[in-house]
């Protein structure tokens, strides 16, 4: 039987209706064409091979055919050869030891009488040449590298290129055969020469010293393609060779940068394409594209820098999307390092945050961002703004977080900030990153004069959707925080709004309530609600009420803190006032120290429950907040010289005889302390146990404290007294101190 | 050029030509998902796309799409350019070039691009020099069967060598 011609198979699988019947037609052939295999006929293999390789691509196993591939190119015929090569780089990879057994036929290949297999060879080994592959072939490469016959010279050369991305160390010996390679007029050489040069110079910074010198030659090559008359076999669209010219632009490139002596040689030749390459076309704008490239990586000076922006401003305006892609994707790139010359093309910029494109609005849309500063910010952030308003959803996190930041280093003033802040969030407040809302507390607390006005523009807000996560958080916080500022009618900025405790908790418990609140949404609601408890005066019952009953959450979280909130009501009222107290002003870098000082201040309790909310806006993790109130109120036992040292008690509910002293030293002058050391001695009865201290340094401006663990053991109950010395070093002289402490309260020892 | 890939408006691969060894299920992983995502886009949207690490050109010629992933230094526009000398040289070779012709002649299409492409390089740019050789090559063809080298109906049954 004479097995099918190849295009009798395709018009008979193409006939096939279902997916099924396909793959009857395919199963059947196959077995035809193995068993043809198996009778190792070389008249119709070629045409079997073939049949495979048209079933492989529409994607059926083809593997069985690999072997027959070698066979048809180890035959004698170029049709064998031909379909043979093509099946090996179908089907064949390197990680079939299989394919090294082409190695040989391809060594004698490459030597062959006829070019066009000499061709073949090059091509499969420049296609898929495995490292051994190379490493036994390079010495065939280079050899031909050298022969004047063009048509093999400019495929030996891309093979080389293969040969030393597969093998770097052979890079080498390639080296001798590239003396000539621009002599060539013959394009294809030519082209194959630069591209193999640079692959060199990328990838070797002694070849590429070495292949400086070749810049007066690619220089003149160039100069040769812009200025010849019409050459029509090179040219496309009234342009020679754009291809050699692109690849010669990005090969010099490579050579001028960091370079100031090969920078210069290529300074006219680049201003030259920069003016006359015609933009009517693709072809033109590719050259032009690839010139402003090279212009912008290499030393050039600082008009020929501003010519090639200027294209890309030019390219802005272009009706071509594809040539405004390029041109957003290249001023993002330079709009670091020449930002004013950016600058001018701002408006184009803009207006592509209106184009079709979702990869131009987004280059838009970074560009934009990079190039916002304190003259144009105002104008900008309403663009951005209608921006995130009207952009596909997968834009809108970043570009509210880029708003965020944007707003932050430039806001005009603090009621536009506001109001800026305001607008993303009711823009899109779902799409607000997370991280943003600690951000934003910490952003409105630090605004003191924009605390009402603040809470009146959230509170408006959320009245009507409180769905939108981030905008309810922020919303709550703030009335938790300013609650008495919104019932009191205070706002300056706008007119002040009539609303009663009742109806702002109202809006808290519906935020509680609601199912599209998240559980952290719910903690902030709950928080706030209580921290009204001190800020509202008619509704304190209503509150107490809320705080019980979610003492019975099934949330973890909102349990706890209920839990919490109910025992701060019940037996520790008279601190309430001082736990919930206004949060201070934050600076970023001191707010740890803050939370120290604020519980110190606080005295009376060892309670860390507001460093929660402080931690949530320094962004610490991990830390959990433990109510817990001993009632021992805090002393401060030595205050002397910018030195202050403050005990706070505990009492260990394991051990009645034992007291846990945490010590505060802090420094109020104007240079730090170092090398501090405390040392501690108390009356005979009692048994002192110091632990490490937290550092040695404490820093000047009250910026910082060290603490450090003392643990009394007093089994005799007998009244504390302790001597304390403290040694440091403070401007220069070492300093020595000697004192009593006799003020310890009765509860940190009875 | 990392690879090349022509596929039609239904998603049916035509040729593909890799330029990187890749295994055998992540070719075919990357092909499905990449004729995905260009097949998605509108006709209003430019050329490239981003996809992977890698840039993606394409342009659709009749009911063919032509389909090349390029590294980030490569020059897109310039990457059009050698599609359309593609193209051209298909159409040349075939003589107004159609889908079908594509298809009945799948391994010309291959050598033809193995003629101007090799290991993700142009070899030749002149259109005139990666013809000719096709066509000498064409002519060392052993003839089997009755065949013709340079124009090939697709209604004429055709021989495979």
């Amino acid at each position: 039987i004479v097995p099918s011609v190849l295009r009798e198979l395709i018009r008979t699988i193409r006939t096939a209706r279902t997916q099924a019947e396909e793959r009857e037609m395919i199963q059947k052939e196959c077995a035809a064409i193995r068993s043809s295999f198996r009778e190792e006929d070389n008249t119709y293999r070629c045409r079997n091979v073939a049949k495979l390789l048209y079933m492989h691509m529409l994607g059926y196993p083809a593997h069985f055919g690999q072997l027959e591939c070698l066979k048809l190119i180890a035959s004698q015929k170029f049709t064998d050869k031909r379909i043979g090569y093509l099946g090996a780089m179908l089907l064949l990879d390197e990680r079939q030891d299989v394919h090294l057994l082409m190695t040989n036929c391809i060594k004698n290949d490459l030597n062959h009488s006829t070019q066009y297999v000499q061709g073949l060879a090059l091509c499969t080994l420049g296609c898929m040449g495995s490292s051994e592959m190379c490493r036994d072939l390079a010495g065939e490469v280079e050899k031909l590298l050298k022969t004047s016959n063009s048509y093999l010279r400019k495929k030996a050369a891309l093979c080389a290129v293969h040969v030393i991305r597969k093998v770097p160390e052979l890079m080498e010996m390639f080296l001798p055969a590239t003396k000539n390679l621009l002599n060539e007029k013959n394009h294809g050489v030519l082209h194959t020469s630069v591209v193999l040069l640079t692959e060199m110079c990328e990838r070797s910074p002694d070849m590429l010293a070495h292949f400086r010198k070749l810049v007066p030659q690619l220089v003149r090559i160039l100069k040769n393609l812009i200025m010849s008359g019409y050459s029509p076999e090179h040219d496309v669209s009234g342009i020679s060779d754009p291809f050699l010219q692109v690849r010669i632009l990005r090969l010099l490139r490579i050579l001028g940068r960091n370079d100031d002596d090969s920078s210069e040689a290529m300074n006219d030749i680049l201003a030259q394409v920069a003016t006359n390459t015609e933009t009517s076309k693709n072809v033109g704008n590719a050259i032009l594209y690839e010139t402003v490239l090279t212009i912008m990586d290499i030393k050039s000076e600082s008009g020929l820098r501003v010519l090639a922006i200027n294209i890309l401003g030019r390219f802005l305006l272009n009706n071509d999307k594809n040539i405004r892609y390029v041109a957003l994707t290249s001023l993002l790139k330079t709009v670091q390092t020449d930002h004013n010359a950016v600058q001018r093309h701002r408006s184009t910029i803009v207006d592509c945050l209106k184009d079709l494109d979702v990869s131009i609005k987004r280059r838009a849309m970074e560009l934009s961002f990079a190039l916002v500063n304190g003259n144009n910010v105002r104008g900008m952030m309403k663009e951005l703004l209608y921006f995130l308003d009207s952009c596909e959803p997968e834009f809108k996190a970043d570009c509210a977080s880029g708003i965020f930041l944007a707003a932050e280093k430039y806001a005009p003033s603090k009621r536009w900030h506001i109001d800026t802040i305001m607008r993303v969030l009711t823009t899109a407040g779902s799409y607000v990153r997370d991280d943003a809302v600690p951000n934003l507390i910490q952003l409105i607390t630090n605004s003191v004069e924009m605390h009402a006005y603040t809470v009146q523009r959230l509170y408006k807000a959320i009245l009507g959707d409180y769905s939108q996560q981030p905008l309810v958080q922020v919303a709550s916080w703030c009335i938790g925080e300013y609650g008495d500022l919104l019932v009191s009618g205070q706002c300056e900025e706008e007119e002040p709004i009539q609303v009663t405790e009742d109806e702002v908790l109202d809006i808290l418990e519906s935020v509680l309530i609601s199912n599209m609140s998240a559980s952290v949404t719910r903690g902030y609601a709950l928080t706030a609600i209580m921290k009204l408890s001190t800020r509202f005066t008619c509704t304190v019952n209503r509150i107490k009420k809320v705080v019980s009953i979610y003492g019975s959450s099934i949330d973890v979280e909102l349990q706890q803190r209920a839990v919490e909130y109910n025992a701060l009501f019940k037996k520790y009222d008279h601190m309430r006032p001082a736990l919930l107290e206004r949060m201070p002003t934050l600076e970023r870098e001191k707010g740890v120290h803050l939370i120290f000082r604020r519980v110190h201040v606080w005295g009376k309790v060892n309670t860390l429950y507001d460093v929660e909310n402080y931690l949530q806006i320094l962004e610490i993790n991990g830390f959990h907040a433990v109510l817990f109130s001993t009632g021992i109120p805090s002393i401060t036992a030595y205050n002397k010289n910018g030195l202050k040292i403050d005990f706070t008690f505990e009492r260990s509910n394991t051990n009645p005889s034992v007291t846990v002293i945490t010590i505060q030293a802090s420094n109020s002058t104007e240079l730090d302390m170092t090398d501090f050391v405390f040392q501690a001695a108390v009356p005979k009865t009692f048994q002192l146990q110091l632990l490490s201290p937290s550092s040695s340094v404490i820093p000047a401006f009250n910026s910082g404290t060290i603490t450090q663990v003392i643990k009394v053991l007093n089994p005799q109950k007998q009244q504390l007294r302790m001597r304390i010395k403290l040694t440091y070093n403070h401007k220069g002289s070492a300093m020595q101190d000697l004192a009593e402490v006799n003020n310890f309260p009765p509860q940190s020892w009875q | 050029m990392r690879f090349m890939l022509l596929f039609s408006r239904q998603g049916k691969l035509r040729l593909q030509k890799w330029y990187l060894a890749t295994a055998d299920r992540d070719k075919k992983k990357m092909v499905r998902e990449l004729m995905q995502v260009v097949l998605a886009r509108k006709p209003k949207m430019c050329s490239f796309l981003e996809w992977r690490d890698l840039k993606v050109v394409y342009k659709r010629y009749a009911s063919l799409y032509f389909c090349c992933a390029i590294e980030g230094q490569d020059n897109e526009l310039i990457t059009l350019e050698l599609i359309h000398r593609y193209v051209e040289l298909l159409d040349k070779y075939f003589g107004s070039v159609c889908e079908l012709d594509i298809i009945f002649n799948f391994e010309k299409a291959y050598f033809i691009l193995d003629e101007f492409v090799m290991g993700g390089e142009i070899q030749d740019t002149s259109k005139k020099s990666v013809l000719k050789a096709i066509e000498q090559a064409d002519l060392l063809q052993e003839v089997r069967h009755p065949q013709t080298h340079l124009w090939s109906p697709q209604n004429t049954p055709m021989e495979t060598p």
